[in-house]
């Protein structure tokens, strides 16, 4: 099957709602969703807790309930959805692209459209990737496999949980899983600070008794069949595990948070240029990557920690997606954003001079009472002062003018 | 009551299901015994896959005797199963003059052996086949016969089409007791509770071989687990080399090796450990290091980052250093014992010596007329038309069966129809359907998948949701249901 579109947004997530509908508000006429899974919304479905859309909608809304929102409003804005639709493919045309689709209901679909958004999301990193020694028994999963799997589902992989990883999704499972009638003795964290959010560190792990293990790490994984017991062990500046404070703790689960990486193998598969940093593609003052036509937002192009942050960009995105296609973006000239003291990545790396810029930085470190100064030149464009930095929390800074005469922006923690 | 056979073969790895498959060709009942919930879910699952050219053995060994004449019938096992193999040949790489000298012994070797168009070549030409080898590297030895395939899925093609040819697998039927019945036949009892008879036995039960071997009063040898780690690279990573890349071996190490996998990513290691504990699996900091310092040496791009998962296998080591194969003092228990490596090359080779073996010792052997070597109903693998860009195939395929639409695994481009096709071909755990369909292997490592494959094996097997386990009982992944809980 042969279709044709203006735009293609890939994956129906967060991202992928809030870019088709500002597609659409931005005179877009043919937008096609591809939702991988056989409802809309992403992960934000298995997502029960609440918190979400403090920033967009002023209330606090459970996952499902923000999501929600934008399938309705998808679905009064005349936006075709295909659902369990897997994107295979994406070939670049130059002025148009073809997107492969294997959908269950239409089968292959070829897609002609002028402009793609990428909307995939990210993955959680796994035991693999950190290569913690030890058997390979039953029991070990993602801090993300165990939510799908309870809230769901409704299975419990578990009654006797250790933490490695102290990400939000980790944070989030030690509670739900203690409020099921789960035993979690420790969260355990190699980093000095914790991964996830502050406020979630209070309500998940303090407010249950959970203790968390700051500088340390899992050694040893024992058991056959299923998991029986972690070796768990404070780690030196080098990440050398010490035998001598080495402790065993017993359980019959262990769940992973121990980070997030942006989904990009179809990117990667039409040419798209990746950031080395936040594993996603680099992108300009559009949110546009090298491959003109195709843009980038939400989880794909960086890991966010609030979905209202997601929804804002992946809004801009679509702004700058239908400009393009309706051949009103002017590309002007580009000035690089260059991070500073203690500033781990700026998105986008290039602004353009004369026009507003959002900015999203993230810290490489903890610091307390810092100012973060945005600067051109010698002008400071922004100040802030923190009381104390997390490089598990975003910030967001909106510059309304880059001045026109600039020649780079400075982004750094004084 | 218990089953009457001809021939029973205790154990299901490669050299069991080789047998299996051998003797499927015959006009006798064969059953093979294996303790796990799937196939090859011992010492063959961590196999490195690749198949030797046979320079290695010493000669005068068994091993240098069917290592050879393995490696010469997999052209023909290939066409008949349909395994993936590739035979572009392997590389022992030598950094100095005295490494050369140690070459040169093995070239030495290769000759006495019989392998065939062995090259000893320098420098440049090492360079100009594998351009990610290090510069530093002197010299190498070649050998083109050499390759690599992937060993379950070898295993379940043999198993697959040894069944399809009147073979009875029993899984989950562990070995607890041998006797003899008065009309001198061997009764077997496992510890599922199944009684069976037979006249002959293959004992192929690899790291447990001396364990089963002693049932029948014969302790003159043991198996020793000698343990090997194992890491996998990323797909990102690309091939690397096209060619199984060996340092010289060292006075205590047969050295750490590059591998490219028919599948694409490339696997180091392995480590080589002498344990006690035939259940020792665990991977450790040590033995990562070890891995990636050698095989660093040789191809420096690999990068520990790119690590997507590690194992460990457990070599069933003999107490003579030799496989152990053929008859013994007690009539009609037949050994193909302590086949460590090259012993997956050799296995074909070792079926055919074990048929010799049962007609010498008075099996009578009549070929089957209706025998199949084919595998059937191989099912379609959907990744090698997206990656190869086939999509009016692709299309083809979804247009014959729509579960092909269905995409499970998106690291490895997995489809329902695939995980269907495996749970019908008996897998019914995640690792086997994993081991057979590449379902979960890929970066994600299942993190996806997990949960929409324990509802395809649900939905067609009937097992209850929390009793979907990873690699048989004992390893439930989601074992309590919540009070309201039930399938989405």
């Amino acid at each position: 099957m042969i279709k044709e579109f203006d735009a293609v947004v890939i994956g129906g997530g967060p991202a992928g709602l809030a870019a088709a509908l500002s597609l659409k508000s931005n005179g877009v006429k043919r937008v096609l969703v591809s939702e991988r899974e056989d409802v809309l919304g992403g992960i934000l479905q298995q997502c029960i807790h609440n918190g979400f859309g403090l920033h967009r909608f002023n209330e606090e809304l459970t996952g499902p309930e923000y999501a929600e929102r934008y399938i309705d409003f998808v679905k009064e804005a005349d936006i075709e959805i295909y659902t369990s639709s897997c994107t295979i493919d994406i070939v670049n045309e130059g002025e148009s692209k073809t997107v492969y689709l294997m959908s269950e209901l239409y089968g292959l679909v070829e897609v002609k459209t002028k402009a793609v958004i990428l909307a995939m999301g990210c993955r959680e990193r796994n035991r693999g990737n950190i290569a913690i020694p030890g058997s390979r028994p039953s029991g070990v999963m993602t801090a993300g496999l165990a939510q799908k799997l309870v809230n769901r589902y409704g299975y419990m992989p578990g009654k006797e949980v250790v933490i490695l990883g102290s990400g939000d999704i980790g944070l989030i499972m030690a509670r739900r899983m203690t409020w099921e009638g789960a035993k979690v003795k420790a969260v355990v964290e190699v980093q000095p600070y914790p991964g996830g959010l502050n406020r979630n560190i209070v309500q998940c792990l303090n407010d249950f008794n959970i203790p968390l293990y700051l500088s340390h790490t899992v050694t040893n994984i024992k058991g056959n069949n299923r998991i029986t017991s972690v070796d768990i062990a404070p780690i030196n500046e080098y990440r050398e595990p010490s035998k001598e404070e080495q402790f065993t703790l017993t359980c019959d689960s262990l769940l992973l948070s121990v980070g997030l990486v942006p989904e990009n193998e179809l990117s990667l598969k039409v040419g798209i240029e990746l950031d080395k940093v936040t594993s996603g593609p680099l992108v300009d003052a559009n949110l546009m990557t090298n491959v003109t036509g195709i843009f980038a937002c939400g989880n794909v192009l960086h890991v966010h920690d609030l979905v209202d942050f997601v929804s804002e960009e992946s809004e801009a995105c679509g702004n700058a997606a239908a400009k393009y296609i309706n051949s009103t973006l002017t590309k002007g000239e580009e000035i690089p954003v260059r991070t500073g003291n203690l500033v781990r990545y700026v998105l986008p790396t290039k602004v353009e001079p004369g026009k507003e810029a959002l900015l999203s930085l993230r810290t490489m470190a903890t610091a307390e009472g810092v100012t973060l100064y945005i600067k051109s030149g010698d002008e400071v464009l922004y100040k802030k002062k923190h009381k104390k930095i997390f490089p598990s929390e975003m910030q967001r800074v909106l510059i309304k003018q880059v001045p026109a005469d600039a020649k780079k922006l400075d982004v750094l923690f004084k | 009551m218990s089953t009457n056979f001809d021939v029973v073969v205790i154990g299901c790895g490669v050299v069991g299901a080789a047998i299996a498959r051998e003797l499927s060709r015959f006009k006798i009942r064969v059953a093979v015994l294996e303790k796990e919930a799937d196939v090859s879910f011992g010492t063959s699952k961590a196999n490195s896959g690749i198949i030797h050219a046979g320079f290695h053995s010493a000669p005068d060994s068994k091993k240098a005797e069917f290592v050879v004449p393995g490696n010469r019938m997999f052209d023909k096992l290939c066409e008949e199963l349909e395994f993936p193999f590739e035979r572009h040949g392997e590389l022992m790489v030598a950094f100095s003059e005295e490494e050369i000298r140690i070459l040169h012994t093995y070239y030495e070797r290769g000759l006495q052996n019989k392998v065939p168009y062995l090259e000893m070549i320098g420098r440049e030409r090492v360079l100009e086949m594998e351009p990610a080898l290090s510069p530093d590297i002197h010299a190498a030895l070649f050998a083109p016969t050499a390759g690599v395939i992937c060993p379950y899925e070898f295993c379940f093609s043999l198993v697959g089409n040894a069944v399809q040819n009147g073979v009875k697998l029993h899984l989950n039927s562990k070995v607890s007791w041998i006797g003899k019945t008065p009309d001198e036949n061997f009764e077997i009892e496992t510890a599922n509770g199944e009684k069976y008879s037979t006249d002959y036995i293959i004992n192929a039960a690899g790291l447990f071989a001396d364990e089963i071997a002693s049932f029948v009063g014969l302790n003159d040898f043991k198996i020793h687990p000698r343990k090997g780690e194992e890491y996998l690279l990323d797909r990102r990573v690309g091939s690397l080399v096209k060619r199984v890349i060996f340092p010289t071996p060292t006075k205590t190490s047969k050295g750490m090796l590059v591998i490219p996998t028919v599948d694409g990513p490339v696997m180091v290691g392995p480590t080589a450990l002498d344990i006690d504990d035939k259940t020792d699996f665990s991977t450790t900091r040590e033995g990562l290091k070890e891995v990636f310092h050698h095989a660093q040496k040789m191809v420096p791009e690999i990068r520990t980052n790119d690590i997507i998962t590690s194992f460990v296998g457990l070599r069933p080591s003999p107490s003579g250093g030799d496989f152990i194969l053929g008859k013994t003092v007690v009539e009609g228990f037949i050994n193909a014992a302590g086949i460590e490596s090259p012993g997956l090359t050799a296995s074909p080779a070792i079926a055919e010596y074990i048929k010799d073996v049962l007609i010498k010792e008075g099996l009578r052997l009549e070929l089957k007329k209706d025998f199949d070597p084919y595998r059937k109903n191989k099912s379609v693998r959907v990744r090698h038309l997206i990656d190869e860009r086939k999509f009016d195939e692709f299309s083809k395929v979804v247009d014959e069966n729509k579960d092909y639409s269905i995409l499970v695994c998106r690291c490895e481009n997995v489809t329902e129809a695939e995980i269907i096709a495996a749970i019908k071909d008996g897998h019914t755990t995640l690792d086997g359907i994993k081991f057979a369909t590449r379902a979960g292997t890929g970066r994600c490592q299942a993190g996806f998948c997990t949960s929409r494959v324990m509802e395809i094996l649900h939905r067609e097997t009937g097992i209850p949701f929390e009793k979907i386990t990873k690699k048989g009982e004992g390893t439930e992944i989601a074992p309590y249901p919540l009070k309201k809980g039930g399938v989405k």
